[in-house]
């Protein structure tokens, strides 16, 4: 090896340790942005050192040149356009989308590689056909499962579990045409069949997402996410790269335990949401106690009467919050609250959004200070001494039929909502949640249910605490 | 099977270790900026996409590598700027800080914090 060659290759070590470090600086809020300098610092540095190897190497053309600078500045421009525009709801479209390109990206390296090894006389040797299908495969399912994703997120295709009359069946010969092809590419190098693989790989994608309802994505877009770093990884054994293979592995471990924490708030095994059809409401579901008690209905002033006097109170926000666009209504009222002493914290199901953690960015968003931010294993106990539990567009996580066992969401770990003094509900109807079964939360004796939307409840309410404390 | 397979496995199955290990720590809270920080990281394929660049040699070469380089560097630029932007977000104390109370010892305790951490934020 040359002395250039050992620099580079050190530069490229130095970038890895760079992501592991930047990884390990988002285990607390307050050095998680040096950690995203330093692996932003780790990118620059392995993409200058690439630069090196391509200026050293001086085998580029011309047109590789432009090809290579139009590409990044084209996409470099629509990613950073991409990300200073979008709106904090819509942050699940968004990774989904990067990781759709990243998964694509990989694959157009895998393809291009496989186009270039088959040209040879010798064809390639088994071990690179291999890794480079499985970066042709993961890296198309990638993608087009991602977009998928992305386009029921964002609302363009229907977020309800989409399956006809043998879907399954079309997903799953999807998986046996790419695989057979891909067992005789391994043996017999074509290019044509190549294409078969690629097609075959990206409806395998789209059918395997489309049947997942809108409340599963959280596991999907995680799912997807170690999808890419695995294609990511694969890349890196096909073109030779240890800094790709490192990257793609830490991506990939990232996506798995995400995927396995958010299967596990939902209390479903992987296999059950990938079979889909959750949230469909078609019955399955065991009979439950039917809205049989008294449903409270409460006014504003009553509201804020209860929240004014309280002493601790604890905001359960849900999906529905985000929806209505109340983050920045709640944050008020939390802050008017404050201001009277009164101790707020918010409880975070770990599903309380559409991908990991996306609630706690929408409250960040609203100027909600981190430490009260809570997660489900700290607030729980805390709330036998909160004198109002307030829930706002949260459902079935705060269902207590949860505990026992025959019902549809049994096992599920919940809010422990109901153990509070008083417990207020903003919500639009009795609608139930995704799981379809009603919330026996609302028939609770302590429950005041506050009904209308997120945003102009909250506004309400605000104004009633401000006049009620003058 | 040969040698350069072998330690490549080896360094993958290292990292996915490492991986676990580090991620594991990361709370709750951060769940969606580190997604979005390990999206950035997968955005290293840009690498592949200049490799592959570099040594196409005809008009489907180019086209794939046009592409891949275009799908990377969208990965890449966006992912590490939508993960600042987050992280610019988590405040330790609401700013500007309220005006009101600032009597309690354990405001006091977590405005001080606060500002020490501010001058790196």
């Amino acid at each position: 090896m040359s002395t250039f060659d050992w620099i580079i290759q050190l530069v490229y070590v130095a970038a890895a340790s760079c992501f592991v470090l930047g990884l390990h600086l988002m285990n607390t809020p307050a050095t998680a942005r040096r950690g995203n300098q330093l692996s932003t610092g780790g990118m620059v540095a392995a993409i200058a050192a690439t630069l090196a190897i391509i200026i050293h190497a001086g085998t580029i053309s011309a047109t590789g040149w432009i090809v290579m600078l139009a590409g990044g500045l084209i996409g470099g421009g629509a990613g950073l356009y991409a990300a200073r525009t979008v709106q904090m709801t819509a942050m699940p479209q968004l990774v989904s989308i990067f990781n759709a390109v990243g998964g694509g990206a990989a694959a157009l390296v895998a393809i291009h590689d496989y186009i270039n090894l088959a040209g040879r006389a010798a064809g390639p040797a088994e071990s690179i056909t291999i890794t480079t299908l499985l970066d042709v495969l993961i890296g198309a399912v990638t993608f087009s499962g991602s977009i998928i994703a992305a386009g029921k997120l964002q609302g363009v295709i229907s977020a309800a579990p989409v399956t006809f009359p043998g879907s399954r069946v079309v997903n799953m010969s999807a998986a046996a045409i790419a695989a057979a092809a891909s067992v005789y590419l391994i043996i017999t190098p074509s290019v044509p069949m190549l294409l078969v693989v690629i097609v075959a790989a990206l409806a395998f994608g789209v059918t395997m997402v489309m049947p997942i309802g809108g409340a599963d994505m959280p596991v999907v877009i995680s799912l997807l996410n170690a999808f890419t770093g695995t294609a990511v990884a694969m890349a890196g054994f096909v073109i030779g790269n240890w800094a790709l293979i490192i990257a793609g592995a830490l991506v990939g471990a990232s996506g798995g335990i995400l995927t396995k924490l958010m299967a596990d708030a939902m209390n479903r095994s992987l296999r059950n949401i990938m079979i889909g059809g959750f949230g469909t409401g078609d019955g399955g579901a065991a009979a439950v106690v039917g809205p049989g008690g008294d449903v409270r209905s409460i006014a504003a002033d009553d509201a804020a009467i209860q929240l004014a006097y309280a002493q601790k109170v604890i905001i359960v926000p849900g999906y529905g919050l985000a929806a209505a666009q109340a983050q920045h209504a709640v944050a008020e009222l939390a802050g008017v609250l404050e201001e009277r002493g009164i101790e707020v914290s918010y409880a975070i199901h770990p599903v309380a959004g559409r991908m990991p953690g996306h609630m706690n960015v929408l409250l960040a968003e609203a100027n909600v200070p981190y430490p009260l931010l809570k997660e489900m294993d700290e607030i729980n106990p805390e709330f036998a001494r909160a004198d109002v539990a307030l829930v706002i567009g949260a459902n079935d996580v705060t269902n207590p039929a949860a505990r026992r066992a025959g019902t549809a969401i049994s096992g599920m770990p919940i809010l422990d909502v109901d153990h509070a003094k008083s417990i207020i509900v903003i919500k639009r109807s009795m609608a139930s949640g995704y799981a379809g079964i009603d919330n026996e939360l609302y028939v609770n004796p302590k429950t005041s249910m506050f009904f209308g939307d997120a945003k102009t409840a909250l506004t309400e309410l605000t104004a009633a605490v401000k006049t009620l404390v003058g | 099977m040969t040698t350069a397979l072998l330690t490549d496995i080896t360094i993958f199955v290292l990292a996915l270790l490492v991986g676990f290990e580090v991620i594991s720590k990361v709370p709750a809270t951060l769940h969606t900026p580190l997604m979005s920080a390990a999206n950035s990281i997968h955005g290293i394929i840009f690498v592949g996409a200049m490799l592959i660049a570099a040594t196409a040699n005809n008009a489907l070469g180019y086209v794939l590598a046009f592409v891949a380089a275009a799908f990377a560097a969208m990965n890449v630029v966006g992912g590490y700027v939508v993960t600042g932007r987050m992280l610019k977000m988590f405040r330790r104390r609401t700013v500007p800080p309220p005006a009101s109370q600032p009597g309690q010892a354990a405001a006091d305790g977590q405005t001080a914090a606060a500002n020490g951490s501010g001058s790196r934020a």
